[in-house]
């Protein structure tokens, strides 16, 4: 770092006062915010900053979850702010946002708080009010025909998401609607701006979850035109075990990870079925591995342990998930699709990779969003379970997509992403030593 | 490179034409494909005479369908092209010069008229002025594994300011702002072909490659009337797959030399052309080079029935699709997963979970039907 | 693709033969079902060379356009055509019946519906073209055209539009039908050629489907399906046909062109009825009535709106337009595979190989089982089933049952081969279960995680209220009409 450059609290934070100067002044502001880029932390900032303005503030989420974890926030930091939750009428209240917010399945029941949280889904019932400010949350994950149902509600809002994850789908074929501007199969944000070309879109430049080892590759393969780097310096975060180890591959691999933030557990190539026993087995012991070797975190947090809840294993499909589930995994870890694990965080990560033991690659396979949600859940390490043979099954790979007119084209391209990242993870590689 | 001629025969290589080219995107894992591409071995003719001759024809309707409208764009030098790109580009351009690069006399060679094309091209590359210039039929050069190919001039260059813009003229429909995506995409393909011999253009004469933009105008009839109507398609993720395939393209050596040093494809055509070679021993020397058979081939490639057959010969998986290959989890014949299907078969080592899955297919299905 | 799926074209190539992955027809087949085969003009977007349609596999009707690329003569087809399937659809808008409903008024429905059979995708896109190219035409002014033209062309369009639903009927692509119902030992992109995919389910005696199938492949032997012709058919018959007919403009030289046509239509023709007839060899699933139903309302409301004189369709959907039609679709397709899979033990068997559904025996259960107190109490019946799928199933799931489709259960846990599941939805307010409600003990019971239920989404602003996120309003109503839109 050369004297000239401000720290990256400095500039990220110049970024969110620029972006809070811009709220008055349109009438839409977008914020791209890459993976652990304080994403939430602005949304509670820019809450308190309009709710001091004394307007009313409604704010949309796309999942029950994601509610209540702004809720649990937007408590802490500004505990004299009245919440209100909207919810359907079947939602138990979660013990953390119990007394944080008034919760109901109308307006009128939940009093006349400044900030208002439902879902988009649960907004799309609310009818009859006007309000002056909105903040929608993840806006990338949104389908627009969702943002259609809510957008008469407000007169101005905070769009906030990450571009890079997985974009909005659909169980029907949407070709009848490609061109058109209001595409409702894509995203709030993507439509949002085809028709307010005007609108300022502002970044998050910095990353406060992903670790040094982890912001440049993440950065380069899967936001090459915008970039991000991480908060932290290469020292700042360690791994380490305060169990010895016993030289196994899991070991060998878990120690690469803990030293460098990357391992590729390769095991020896063959096609699988998408449930590869070996493959979902490694996984499982290297998550029951991992907590066995006592691991702690050192970080600008302090000295942590790594308890179960801070391990989360990452798949493509759900069948993997069950059979992974199945395997049998401490309790307390996380195991989940790629599409749920969106927008979480986690100290240590296990991920299978997609493309593993698959002799050809699917567009579903190649989604960028969907490898950028996986590598980009951990603050300190991610370890990737693969078999060998991906490099030749992406040389291999048909370039056959079709293209449609006046659809814009979507960057990165998921074959370069793929590429960029084995390529980083080739250096990280621990070769997986016989099974038993 | 004589390898490669050696593979080929006495005749010259088949010129790759942008067609071509793009078209070695769509089974890049085909070893067989990939060595009789590098050695521009004619695959229609082979496939001709071993007896499985290409499904691909064009009816001359759509010929002159083409012709007819391509000329009609191009009429009075360009005029209905020179509206189309001041609407889309929505730049006042006054006027525009029309030079036709393909004029210049007798029957020259493809090297002489691509040192034309490459002299026009340098000059307007320097020029600054705002006068827009249409260049019909440049003659641009790729080079594909060490070999030079001409690509055919059946496009047309407008240079206006400092920019030059690659524009592919169509005859299949824009109906209400979309085209069948099969089609643009063939289109976009190959219009990244001219867009990366341009580039390579420019940047031999020494000048910035990246003014010629990765957007180029798509020039289509629109709804169902002749009238013409030009799109704007972004061609950035078709040539970054050129490129890697065209680096793909080098690495043939590495087959190449793994082959028996005595194969060849030569056809061994009599004086009037017609191939005297015995077809089992081309059968065999074909052979002798793996191919990647999947049906997608039947609308790519010339030697597909070829392949098919062979793949059917030999009971393989690959037959039935890609999906039902990544189904199967690899297992490579119908015998062996019908075997492990019923149980005669006892699963390889890696085997056991495809034959459990298997099994109980096989268990449910009877079961139940 | 499914293992078993794969597993069935792996039989397939073994014996032959296609092999069945239904048990039932899962497509209304109609009674009197419309066959309809265009050809189209190499190179063009629509322009109509022939068609064969009819209701009567012994008459069918040809239709030819001497000159395709004479706008007359294609407008002289497009309204014979309308000549054949108009007086079908409104036929059938004659008897209706009426439907109660819930808090609204009662209404007619048609008792039937039309429903057009192409021979596959590409057809079903012929359709919606030649709908787009007739439906905004006129019968006054300049290029006026006969008055049925843009009335056929709005009926085209519906159609096609209405082919978008899964699980609708109206419009149906042969081959889609077929693969639904069978696996052939090819390559789905194989199966798309009507011919091929026919010989595997039904090869001529003494013929392997396979080598039948190979057979069909030959332009010569079967003509293509449609709609584009076989370039070699162009090339030596059509070209100097047609260049005759150009010369002459007389009956002999038309009729030369129509010969032509027809050796290419007519081995199609049989063959779509062999198709219809295979089909009709399945009994209809339960769901195949109720998916029908929807379609005949949805015809019900369309000959309505062409009677009120409402505008064509517009070229594309708006954006309130766009998204309501979608959520109508994402409807439509979730309780399509979910009825499929209720309504036939052989798709269940898909989702019970990758766990999300299992068969089982009932080992024991609790029926009078409730929870809550006072008027909260709610009858809850336990129930635990025996297995030998490997369920992959999270507790809390929740559950339909093939077998009771009103109700839901839930997973409360899963040991080995038992899972242990709770009723929580349809036993109703008894305070004790009606008798049949919960399985007895060593009934066969199945069930699964797909639900034929939707919530209705909430609702869309009006057009005019389009937010500015959307483009704000769409301008008024501007007629889309393009008389002067030229052919080639």
């Amino acid at each position: 770092m050369t004297g000239n450059d401000v720290s990256p609290a400095v500039e990220a934070a110049t970024v969110v006062e620029a972006v809070l100067a811009d709220l008055p002044r349109h009438r839409g502001v977008v914020v791209d915010s890459p993976p652990g880029a304080g994403k939430s932390t602005l949304v509670v900032r820019a809450a308190g900053h309009l709710a001091a303005t004394g307007e009313p503030l409604m704010i949309i989420a796309q999942t029950n979850e994601q509610v209540d974890d702004l809720i649990v926030r937007l408590a802490a930091e500004h505990p004299d702010l009245p919440i209100g939750r909207l919810s359907a009428a079947d939602y138990a209240v979660p013990q953390r946002v119990v007394d944080k917010a008034s919760v109901g399945t109308k307006l009128p029941d939940l009093g006349d708080p400044a900030v208002v949280v439902a879902t988009a889904d649960k907004w799309a019932w609310i009818g009859d009010r006007k309000w002056p400010w909105a903040i929608v949350d993840e806006a990338y994950q949104m389908r627009s025909d969702k943002l259609l149902r809510i957008a008469g509600l407000f007169e101005r809002a905070l769009f906030v998401g990450d571009p890079g994850q997985l974009d909005p789908f659909s169980i029907v074929d949407g070709d009848r609607w490609a061109g058109l501007s209001w595409d409702p199969l894509q995203s709030a944000v993507a439509v949002l701006l085809r028709h307010n070309p005007d609108l300022p879109v502002h970044r998050l430049p910095v990353s406060w979850r992903l670790p040094a080892s982890a912001a440049p590759v993440v950065s380069e393969a899967f936001y090459p035109y915008t970039g991000f780097k991480a908060g932290t310096g290469p020292g700042d975060r360690g791994l380490s075990f305060a169990a010895g180890g016993m030289r196994t591959a899991y070991d060998v691999a878990l120690e690469e990870a803990a030293a460098s933030g990357w391992a590729l557990y390769e095991l020896p190539s063959r096609h699988t079925v998408r449930t590869d026993a070996e493959a979902v087995q490694a996984v499982a012991v290297l998550a029951a591995r991992l907590l066995q070797r006592a691991p702690v975190t050192r970080s600008e947090r302090g000295e942590h342990p790594v308890s179960p809840d801070r391990v989360a294993i990452g798949a493509a499909h759900r069948d993997q998930v069950a059979a992974i589930q199945a395997a049998g995994l401490p309790d307390g870890v996380t195991v989940d699709t790629a599409n749920r694990l969106q927008g979480r965080e986690y100290d240590v990560t296990i991920v299978l990779h997609p493309l593993s033991g698959r002799r050809d690659a699917t567009a579903f396979h190649l989604e960028s969003g969907r490898l950028c949600v996986l590598t980009s859940r951990h603050r300190h390490a991610c370890v990737v379970v693969a078999r060998a043979g991906i490099p030749e099954l992406l040389d291999a790979h048909p370039s056959s997509e079709t293209v449609r007119l006046n659809v814009p084209v979507k960057f990165p391209d998921g074959w370069e992403a793929n590429q960029a990242v084995l390529a980083h993870l080739a250096k990280h590689r621990v070769e997986a030593a016989p099974l038993r | 490179m004589d390898r490669l001629d050696r593979l080929r025969g006495p005749v010259p290589p088949r010129p790759h034409d942008a067609r071509a080219i793009a078209a070695l995107a769509a089974n890049p894992g085909c070893a067989r494909r990939a060595v009789l591409d590098a050695a521009g071995i004619d695959k229609d003719a082979t496939a001709t005479h071993l007896g499985f001759p290409a499904p691909f024809g064009q009816s001359p309707f759509a010929i002159t369908r083409g012709n007819v409208f391509e000329a009609l764009v191009k009429e009075s030098g360009c005029a209905e092209l020179l509206r189309l790109l001041r609407e889309l580009l929505g730049l006042p351009i006054p006027l525009a010069a029309y030079t036709d690069l393909g004029d210049i006399g007798g029957n020259p060679s493809a090297h002489l008229r691509h040192s034309h094309t490459r002299k026009l091209i340098d000059r307007a590359a320097r020029d600054s002025d705002d006068a827009g210039t249409l260049y019909d039929h440049p003659l641009l050069r790729l080079d594909i594994a060490g070999h030079s190919a001409y690509l055919e001039p059946d496009v047309v260059t407008f240079r206006l300011g400092g920019r030059f813009h690659i524009v592919e003229i169509k005859s299949f429909a824009v109906v209400d702002g979309q085209a069948e995506p099969e089609k643009v995409a063939a289109a976009a393909r190959q219009a990244a072909v001219y867009v990366l011999a341009l580039r390579n253009l420019l940047e031999e004469l020494g000048h910035d490659p990246r003014r010629v933009s990765h957007d180029v105008v798509l020039v289509c009839p629109e709804n169902f009337a002749n009238r013409p109507a030009a799109t704007l398609v972004d061609v950035r993720r078709e040539l970054a797959v050129l490129r890697r395939q065209l680096a793909r393209m080098t690495r043939v050596g590495t087959i190449v030399d793994a082959l028996e040093p005595e194969l060849t494809f030569d056809l061994a055509p009599d004086a009037d052309g017609v191939p005297t070679r015995p077809v089992a021993e081309l059968r065999d020397a074909v052979r002798g080079v793996d191919a990647r058979y999947a049906p997608d081939c039947l609308s790519t490639c010339d030697l597909c029935f070829f392949c098919r057959d062979e793949a059917a010969g030999g009971g393989s998986t690959d037959l039935l699709g890609r999906q039902v290959r990544d189904a199967l989890g690899g297992i490579a014949t119908v015998t062996e997963a019908l075997g492990l299907a019923d149980g005669s078969l006892t699963p390889g080592e890696g085997q056991e979970e495809i034959a459990r899955l298997l099994r109980l297919a096989d268990r449910i299905y009877a079961e139940v039907s | 693709m499914s293992t078993l799926a794969a597993l069935a074209r792996l039989r397939a190539v073994q014996t032959g033969t296609a092999r069945r992955l239904a048990t039932v027809r899962h497509c209304h087949l109609s009674e009197r079902p419309m066959v309809f085969i265009p050809l189209r003009l190499a190179g063009e977007a629509a322009a109509p060379l022939a068609a064969m349609a009819g209701t009567d596999p012994a008459h069918p009707r040809l239709l030819v356009v001497p000159q395709p690329r004479d706008r007359d003569l294609r407008f002289a087809f497009t309204a014979e055509l309308a000549e054949i399937l108009l007086p079908y659809v409104e036929g059938l808008q004659k008897a209706t019946e009426t439907v109660e409903r819930r808090g609204a008024e009662p209404y007619e429905r048609c008792v039937d519906a039309p429903q057009l059979i192409v021979p596959n995708r590409s057809a079903v896109a012929f359709v919606h073209m030649l709908g787009r190219s007739t439906r905004f035409r006129r019968a006054e002014g300049p290029y006026a055209v006969h008055p049925s033209v843009p009335v056929l062309g709005r009926w085209l369009t519906f159609l096609a539009q209405r082919a978008q639903y899964p699980g609708s009927a109206l419009l149906l692509a042969a081959t889609e039908a077929l693969s639904l119902h069978w696996a052939t030992g090819q390559s789905a992109l194989e199966d798309a050629n009507l011919a091929s995919l026919v010989s595997w389910i039904d090869p001529p005696p003494g013929m392997s489907g396979a080598s039948a199938a190979r057979e069909a492949e030959d332009p010569l032997i079967w003509p293509p399906a449609g709609p584009a012709t076989d370039p070699g058919f162009d090339t030596e018959v059509l070209a100097p046909a047609i260049r005759a007919y150009e010369e002459t403009r007389g009956e002999r030289a038309a009729a030369r062109v129509g010969e032509a046509v027809r050796s290419q239509l007519e081995p199609t023709w049989r063959l779509m009825w062999r198709a219809i007839g295979l089909l009709g060899t399945l009994p209809a699933g339960p769901g195949t009535a109720a998916r029908w139903e929807a379609d005949r309302a949805s015809f019900t409301n369309f000959a309505a709106q062409l009677a009120e004189g409402g505008p064509p369709q517009p070229k594309r959907d708006s954006a309130v337009g766009a998204a309501s039609r979608l959520a109508r679709m994402e409807r439509a397709r979730a309780s399509y595979d979910a009825q499929r899979a209720y309504d036939d033990p052989l798709v269940m068997a898909a989702y019970r190989l990758t766990g999300e559904a299992f068969t089982g025996t009932v080992l024991a259960t609790d029926p009078d089982r409730t929870e809550g107190e006072g008027r909260g109490r709610k009858l809850r019946p336990l129930l635990t089933v025996r297995t030998g799928d490997p369920v992959r199933l999270a507790p809390g799931t929740r559950l339909g049952t093939p077998e009771r489709r009103g109700q839901q259960a839930e997973v409360v846990e899963i040991t080995g081969e038992q899972v242990t599941l709770k009723i929580v939805k349809g036993m109703g307010r008894g305070k004790a279960a009606t008798p049949g409600a919960v399985p007895e003990v060593g009934e066969r019971v199945c069930y699964a995680a797909l639900a034929d239920e939707f919530q209705p989404p909430a609702s869309l602003p009006a057009p005019e209220d389009t937010p500015w996120t959307h483009g704000g309003p769409p301008p008024e109503h501007v007629p889309e009409d393009e008389p002067e839109e030229e052919w080639s």
